[in-house]
């Protein structure tokens, strides 16, 4: 069919024609916004040429030919986008990652959550490494117990990394998953966990960064690595401030340079289903004739994660404050570092405060 | 690793050239831009930016290591897994074998209280050949308040290990391991620090003392946010030297009293008023260690000596794996020892808090010459 004998104003018809349109199928591979910019007119008036010649095409060969405007009448035309009701489903199969303390896991709905980005702060000896080694074990608790049977990484850029922690930790983890089996399966000859602590750690890749610039090139490698190690299920980061608290004269380049780094992390964490922990250091800030502690990196960058904890000591105890978070309560729980691993705090007072 | 030439990196031949014409030459130029600047600046678009980038971090980024074979390199090539014995049966055993190698191990404490002892004897143990506990390798001990006393390190090998100082030519060998650095101001350290770096890749340096950090960043006129920014590079190198190196390294600290400035709370703890525990330690008289709380990050291992009623103790206040223990120890002739090796746990935050209570007392218990 001809363009002349579409039901189109003349003037639309000419400048059709003298911007090359001659014969419909010319016009079934255009979107409207290109023909709009070429004939110079409106969109909405591109968009009715386009539905006129489809409408024609269709009557003509009865061909139900899904043309570009027809698929605008529903609502799911952006790649990627999902509607809120979908969402709830996937937010409701979150998978968590366990700290080992029943208090800190309340508060944090389960444990770390899977496709976030979680950062922890607090000051030295608080217990960062700790919990981030913790969560490297607890991320291969099995399925059968209740865990995600996943692979950790751990990125270490301070050394803090001790590989004998590791081992104890793990050790702990076997024996509690034991004792728990003794507990509920009551059958003795199952008891036994074939995994052993060597298991674990074998399960947990290190990798040592020397620099600010490794630990953007690791975070770019990321992508393919974890294409090639697909159960992969935590990265854990420690700590994702020393390169960047040295080296840097350009503060706005630093600003830049991590929001990048932290972009491409949560991307990681949506798209490979894992979680992401990020341990920060702390630093002083003056804020209302006071100096107060803060976590370092500056203010752009507590824009940047998703969920933040701060670990304090509280009198003679260690506490976790939720920070920031779009789903959870602010709330604080005591816990303690033991032996074992990260535990519930001992002490018999009111632990779980709400804030 | 990070200074990776561009033009050795295989990428092709069109974006190679365009980021050597743009003087972006090092891969730390290159990732230190996001993807926009670099299109912007290459003119190129984003899938060839992505690639390239891809390719250089690929080139860049270290390789991993299971925490297995990790743990299995360490003790098949260390020794003791890694970990330096102090000979202080009750803090090697907290420490899981002793010192560790590859971080940095803190000393701080007040004047006096045994710091400088507690250095020396650890250079002497590790000149020591294996089978007397030590890592039979020379030491680097950078002495910058010129504290380090020859006649009193001959003294502790004669009342430790009589059976090795008694004899003149062994005396001689293993005082000769110890080279003592004095440099008199920050960048005669720094220069000096360049020249170790090298000594350490010849493998024979086995042990890195610092004596103290505090005096020699104290000692520089700037103040402020400069003097921060030479610290962190400070920081940043000597752990990278302990890193490669593999070998412990101590440094000792100083200490000041708690500034009306020191922080110690976030902004939700000050609103909390109510319910909470929280102790008054603003108004506690005891001190603080020096070089500030980016100093106290950078270190792995923090070992605190204080005086607290008449009585000294070594406590342990940071450790990736010992919990907070506090070891009475007293100074003699041969050193420095524990008065027991079953050590006291310290619960909370006191662990860090750095005591001086009586402390003159025990400076005048006729223990002369000695720091």
């Amino acid at each position: 069919m001809e363009i002349w004998r579409l039901p189109i104003s003349a003037s639309q018809r000419g400048k059709l024609i003298s911007a090359g349109y001659t014969s419909l199928s010319s016009l079934s591979s255009i979107s409207s916004s290109d023909l709009a910019r070429e004939l110079k007119v409106s969109e909405s008036e591109a968009m009715n040429i386009l539905k006129v010649a489809s409408h024609s095409r269709g009557s003509e060969t009865s061909n139900a030919s899904c043309s570009i405007v027809e698929v605008l009448d529903t609502f799911q035309w952006w790649a990627g986008a999902q509607s809120a009701w979908d969402m709830l489903h996937d937010e409701e199969s979150l998978m968590h990652i366990t700290t080992s303390s029943a208090d800190l896991d309340n508060i944090l709905g389960g444990g770390i959550h899977c496709k976030e980005v979680t950062e922890i702060g607090g000051v030295p000896g608080i217990g960062k490494t700790q919990l981030g080694i913790q969560v490297a074990v607890n991320v291969q608790i099995p399925n059968d117990f209740g865990g995600l049977g996943g692979k950790a990484i751990y990125i270490d850029t301070e050394g803090s990394f001790m590989v004998e922690r590791a081992f104890q930790i793990a050790e702990a983890c076997i024996e509690d998953m034991s004792e728990y089996n003794r507990f509920l399966r009551k059958d003795f000859q199952e008891c036994k966990i074939k995994m052993l602590p060597q298991d674990i750690l074998e399960n947990i890749f290190y990798f040592r960064i020397c620099s600010y610039t490794e630990q953007i090139a690791l975070i770019n490698y990321l992508d393919k690595f974890l294409s090639e190690h697909k159960d992969v299920k935590v990265i854990v980061v420690d700590s994702v401030t020393f390169h960047f608290r040295q080296d840097f004269d350009d503060m706005a380049l630093r600003t830049r340079v991590l929001s990048g780094m932290a972009l491409k992390l949560m991307n990681l964490a949506k798209r490979f289903s894992l979680a992401v922990v990020l341990l920060n250091q702390v630093t002083t800030k003056h804020t209302e004739a006071s100096f107060q502690l803060a976590l370092a990196l500056g203010d752009s960058w507590s824009h940047t994660c998703t969920n933040r904890i701060v670990l304090y000591w509280n009198g003679n105890e260690r506490y976790a404050y939720i920070d920031k978070s779009p789903s959870l309560r602010s709330a604080s729980a005591a816990y303690s570092v033991t032996a074992r691993g990260i535990r519930n705090s001992s002490s018999s007072c009111k632990r779980i405060k709400m804030m | 690793m990070a200074n990776k030439l561009i033009s050795e990196i295989p990428l092709p031949k069109s974006i190679a050239n365009v980021f050597s014409a743009r003087n972006v030459s090092t891969a730390k130029d290159a990732l230190s831009l996001t993807e926009f600047e670099l299109m912007e600046l290459l003119d190129v678009g984003l899938t060839e930016v992505r690639s390239a980038l891809s390719q250089i971090s690929e080139i860049v980024a270290p390789p991993y290591q299971t925490a297995l074979s990790l743990m299995e390199q360490r003790f098949q090539n260390e020794h003791l897994g890694g970990h330096f014995p102090t000979g202080l049966k009750g803090l090697d055993a907290a420490l899981c074998g002793g010192i560790p190698f590859g971080v940095l191990t803190e000393l701080v404490g007040p004047a006096g209280i045994g710091k400088t002892q507690f250095c020396l004897k650890l250079s002497l143990l590790a000149s020591l050949p294996t089978n007397y506990g030590g890592l039979d390798g020379r030491v680097i001990y950078i002495d910058v308040e010129s504290k380090f006393s020859s006649r009193r390190l001959l003294e502790i090998g004669l009342r430790s290990f009589p059976e090795i100082f008694q004899m003149k030519e062994m005396a001689q060998e293993m005082a000769g391991r110890i080279l003592v650095l004095r440099p008199t101001s920050l960048a005669e350290f720094t220069q000096s620090l360049e020249q170790i770096k090298v000594s350490l890749l010849q493998n024979q340096v086995k042990m890195l003392v610092i004596d103290s950090m505090a005096a020699l960043v104290s000692g520089e006129h700037e103040q402020g946010a400069r003097r921060q920014q030479t610290l962190s590079w400070h920081i940043s190198f000597i752990k990278s030297l302990a890193e490669f190196s593999r070998i412990p390294v101590v440094v000792t600290n100083q200490v000041r009293s708690r500034n009306h400035d020191d922080a110690s709370r976030y902004c939700f703890q000050v609103q909390s008023r109510d319910g909470a525990i929280e102790t008054p330690m603003q108004y506690d008289s005891h001190l603080v260690a020096a070089l500030g709380i980016q100093w106290a990050h950078a270190v792995t291992t923090r070992l605190v000596l204080e005086a607290k009623s008449g009585e000294r103790f070594i406590k342990v206040a940071k450790s990736p794996i010992s919990p907070p223990l506090a070891f009475p120890f007293h100074i003699t002739s041969s050193g420095i020892s524990l008065l027991s090796d079953d050590g006291k746990e310290v619960m909370g935050p006191e662990i860090n808090a750095i005591h001086y209570q009586g402390h003159n007392e025990i400076i005048n218990f006729g223990m002369e010459g000695l720091h």
